[in-house]
């Protein structure tokens, strides 16, 4: 059978995702008083992040469709599986939990 | 109150490892005895109990710093064990792992060449840099490691180490004696440390391996002495014997030049006693037992868990001020309002200060002494304590009758009286489990007789509150800027809305909602008497309702305009009731049953007050009241629609009996009928399987359709017989009352009572588990018909038959199972859901972030809306703007 290459970005269940130009995201990072890194991560993996052709380090713009909101739009920060350090459970560790 | 005194701020912690050095520097002596006191009960020289390692008994001298025991005395010294033979510490065995597996036996350095070395060295201070998680270089490097196979430095062959655990390492199979991995972890050089993710500041990796082993102080351990006079011992005495016993034995045996077999038993059993001293759970080795065969609770068991020092003594704590009984309703008291035992408020205390302007008022509460009351015997708050700083040092004087008017002459300013709890006062009140923040409001005190706490039953839902032996606990706030905080956040009119669902969570229930029910269902007409008595339960009336007289000239009023009575003036709102059946309509006016609730200007004009118009959960009126007119207005009114509920269904009568659920004699056979041709259903279903001519649904074998099948005839027969009974029990049958408006029960359950219980499942499946082929010995085997599988016929009036019991007890046991295990799991799993949201906040520009100032959402919960404060989730509630505007009009 053929392979027929499917637009992930057509999915009805994919929101909009829009890279940011330099100064937009600058405008971002003010906006909220913040450095990059303290934005919601996206890794380079990323079905999306590899469809749009965004690079390390990138802001992209996500525009859902949301429940309360109708509409929301979140700041995402595209970075490399190596620069996440795993969210670590300290609890297992100091309590002592299963 | 202004503490004065150096305030220090800690910059950082450091954690590291002792070094045999250190822990001998820090020991006040050697531990050589095993054993703790002597015949004469005095602690034995160099034993366990040695006073250089600190005293517990009160008046007793430390021998090392010469201060005495309790408070601000002596805090205890270590001492120290030297092992006859190093042994591995459990908690470090991973570490000696990786250890072993990333150096070379023979020269001790990392098994990469230099520029390997000198790569990893530069991406560790870029990680560093970066803040980045080091522990991934170690990874790397032992991955890389894994493949070489000579040592590139000294050119030995390397061997594979594996960890056999808990505590026993072999390379290519043959066993590391701790004394050997001691010496290849000593042979590590300080500069390749930092790649094996140790810091030379805190640790070397030989110190993984004990040669040494801290005795801790004697304070840390205490032994308590039972009323026998016998001496009972700590675990930790108790396994510090056994460590120092083994060790001694093991010292004369290689010293004596015992064979080499004896010898390492003898370590091996020092290393289990070692290992156990420091955690006794761990996987592998039996735990060490008491006598009695109770684990020991060792070091590691003194910190994990539930019951351990973090989350037992640490991050909660016992506190003062506070009270704990059982709980009983009272519907005479406010919503926001507590009644406190006296027994509880004379030990529950406010502390006040005395200043100029209160002093007089002190002297006389002081002069009340700690058990006044007035001439008929009622209670008055007294005073229990008088506080006084002399010379820095806080002074409690206790208030007795002897020194009570001596005290309160005495009495100054700046000192502090510890007032017993009085009405009015403010509390918080809780119970467990606290799942949301309903769970913990303030409360008013009211001081009541007999010894439980009483609240109005409106505040059970918020609490999960019933009265079938819970107990609740209270908090006496003691500070002023505490009691504001309540006062203003706290009290319960303030959580009447739920932030879940942004309804109301405080309302009417049970009796509440039917007794409103019954005063507003249809056109009733309440005798004078009657109406007078409902209505002097109701105090802060709005309004008066309107007198009528009948025909024969006896007055009367409509029940409607008696509820019209607790409406705010300006109220105007219409909904459908419970009991309205009928699709949504755009004029109430137009309800069949002319039971859609109509308010216009607080007049109640048509419609019937049923769960969904004052209900917890669903009340409309008390939700458009709080909105409306604000809390306490709506506190006002719970208050009055229970009292007013109460009253009426008490003056009314409701009772249901068994014989309510009687059904005509003709209905009865027509259920029976019904449930014949169910059953024949099912057996046509079960002779078309055998056939092999049923059409299996799609994704489903054909036994799999088989049971669908059955179960919705199984089920079509129950509604059948539901509904038939149901005709024959109208809104005379209270039950049928109960259910319709909300109070309490279903129409199922008296379907169940009237018609038929219906098929019994177990796994959502027809039971089926058994004998072999059958569910039970009464029928034949391979027999799948209604009756065999668990379907009920007879109602809970008629009574089951024995098997039918036995099917329906396996449905009830798998419900009691079910509720067990979700509450354990669904606890779990809000604790983890906690422990990962506590720190999160909104922040001024409406955006969630945690401690970091990372964002977590941008908008809180996208559209920053407060559901507590919005219209069924809107900000603006357009619907209900538009009806004022043509209200007003």
């Amino acid at each position: 059978m053929e392979k027929k290459k499917f637009n992930i970005l057509d999915h009805e269940l994919v929101p909009e995702h829009i890279v940011l130009s330099k100064e937009e995201a600058e405008e971002v990072l003010k906006k909220f008083n913040i450095k990059p890194e303290q934005l919601p991560k996206i890794l380079t993996t990323d079905p999306v992040v590899k469809a749009i052709g965004a690079k390390k380090g990138d802001i992209i713009k996500v525009i859902r469709r949301s429940k309360t909101a109708l509409k929301s739009v979140v700041y995402r920060l595209v970075v490399e599986e190596s620069e996440i350090s795993p969210a670590r459970d300290v609890s297992m560790e100091i309590f002592g939990e299963e | 109150m202004v503490e004065t005194g150096v305030t220090k701020k800690i910059g950082r912690i450091e954690f590291g490892v002792l070094s045999p050095a250190e822990i001998r520097k820090m020991s006040a002596t050697k531990v050589i005895t095993a054993d703790t006191y002597d015949d004469d009960g005095f602690p034995i020289p160099m034993g366990l109990m040695d006073p250089r390692l600190g005293v517990i008994e009160p008046g007793l001298r430390c021998k090392t710093c010469g201060l005495r025991a309790g408070k601000d005395g002596c805090p205890g010294h270590f001492g120290h064990i030297d092992l006859a033979m190093p042994v591995i510490h459990v908690g470090f065995v991973k570490e000696i792992r990786d250890c072993l597996r990333a150096t070379c036996r023979n020269c001790g350095r990392i098994l990469l060449p230099d520029e390997r070395i000198e790569y990893y060295k530069r991406l560790r201070e870029e990680y560093i840099k970066e803040k980045k998680d080091t522990s991934y270089i170690l990874k790397a490097i032992i991955n890389e490691v894994k493949d070489v196979e000579k040592c590139p430095r000294c050119g030995r062959e390397v061997g594979k180490i594996e960890l056999d655990k808990p505590t026993t390492f072999r390379e290519n199979g043959k066993k590391l004696t701790p004394a050997e991995v001691r010496e290849w972890l000593e042979k590590i050089p300080d500069e390749d440390l930092p790649l094996l993710d140790i810091e030379r500041k805190a640790a070397r990796p030989e110190w993984f391996v004990l040669t040494v082993l801290p005795v801790p102080p004697v304070t840390v351990r205490p032994s308590v002495t039972l009323e026998t006079g016998e001496r009972s011992e700590d675990d930790l005495t108790h396994k510090l014997v056994d460590i120092i016993r083994i060790n001694q034995r093991l010292q004369e045996n290689r010293d004596a030049g015992a064979p080499q077999l004896i010898v390492e038993d003898l370590w091996e059993l020092l290393q289990y006693h070692v290992t156990t001293y420091l955690d006794n759970q761990t996987s592998g080795i039996p735990p060490a037992r008491h006598r009695s065969g109770r684990p020991l609770k060792t070091l590691a068991q003194r910190l994990k868990g539930k019951e351990g020092r973090f989350r037992s003594n640490l991050s909660g704590k016992r506190v003062n001020f506070s009270a704990r009984t059982v709980i009983s309703p009272d519907p005479n008291l406010s919503i926001n309002e507590v009644g406190v035992p006296i027994d509880m408020a004379r030990e529950l205390t406010v502390p006040i200060k005395v200043t100029e302007h209160n002093i007089e008022w002190c002297r006389m509460m002081v002069r009340r002494g700690s058990n006044p009351t007035t001439e008929r015997g009622e209670y008055i708050p007294g005073v229990n304590y008088v506080i006084r700083e002399r010379g820095g040092i806080k002074q409690r004087i206790k208030v007795t009758e002897k020194n009570k008017n001596d005290l309160a002459e005495k009495l100054e300013e700046g000192m502090i009286i510890e007032r017993q709890l009085m009405d009015g006062d403010i509390v918080l009140f809780n119970r467990q489990p606290s799942l949301h923040r309903m769970s913990m409001m303030g409360h008013k005190v009211r001081i009541v007789p007999f010894k439980t706490f009483r609240f109005n039953l409106a505040v059970c839902p918020p609490y999960n509150a019933d009265f079938d032996g819970d107990e609740m606990n209270l908090h006496v706030l003691q500070g002023e800027e505490a009691r504001a905080e309540a006062e203003i956040l706290l009290k319960v009119q303030e959580h009447i809305l739920s932030p879940r669902f942004g309804g109301p969570i405080i309302g009417a229930i049970h009796d509440h909602i039917s007794g409103c029910f019954l005063l507003t269902y249809g056109d009733r007409k309440i005798s004078l008497d009657d109406a007078t008595r409902i209505l002097s339960n109701v105090p802060d009336k709005e309004k008066l309702p309107k007198i009528h007289t009948d025909e024969n000239g006896k007055k009367f009023v409509y029940g409607k305009d008696i509820f019209s009575t607790i409406l705010p003036k300006d109220l105007t709102i219409s909904f459908p009731a419970k009991i309205c059946s009928h699709p949504p309509l755009d004029d109430p006016k137009e309800c069949p049953t002319k039971t859609c609730v109509i308010i216009e200007k607080g007049v109640l004009k048509q419609g019937v007050i049923d769960e969904n118009a004052i209900g917890a959960f669903k009340g409309i009126i008390i939700d458009r009241i709080v909105r409306q007119k604000g809390v306490d207005a709506a506190r006002k009114f719970i208050d009055q629609v229970t009292r007013l509920g109460i009253a009426a269904i008490t003056t009314f009568g409701f009772t249901v009996g068994i014989d309510e659920e009687d059904i005509p004699v003709e209905a009865q056979r027509k259920i029976e009928e019904g449930i014949e041709k169910a059953k024949e259903k099912i057996n046509q279903l079960i002779e078309i399987y055998k056939r092999g001519e049923l059409e299996p649904l799609p994704g489903r074998s054909l036994e799999e359709t088989l049971e669908m099948e059955i179960m919705r005839v199984t089920g079509k027969a129950r509604d059948m017989a539901g509904e038939i009974a149901s005709k024959y029990l109208g809104l005379n049958n209270s039950s049928v009352i109960m259910a319709r408006s909300g109070a309490r029960g279903s129409m199922l359950n008296l379907s169940q009572m009237a018609g038929c219980v219906g098929q019994q499942a177990v796994r959502g499946e027809r039971i089926h588990r058994g004998y072999r082929g059958r569910t039970l010995p009464h029928f034949k085997e391979g027999d799948i018909g209604a009756e065999a599988k668990g379907f009920v016929s007879s109602s809970y009036k008629k009574g089951l038959s024995p098997t039918e019991y036995f099917f329906h007890s396996m449905g009830g046991r798998e419900g009691l199972v079910d509720t067990a295990v979700r509450t354990s799991r669904s606890g779990y799993m809000q604790r983890r859901l906690i422990n990962a949201l506590e720190n999160l906040k909104v922040e001024e520009d409406i955006s969630v972030r945690d401690t970091d100032g990372a964002i977590i959402q941008f908008v809180y919960g996208e559209d920053g809306i407060d559901p507590t404060k919005s219209a069924r989730g809107k900000a603006v509630d357009f619907d209900k703007i538009v009806t004022e505007i043509k209200g007003g009009k």
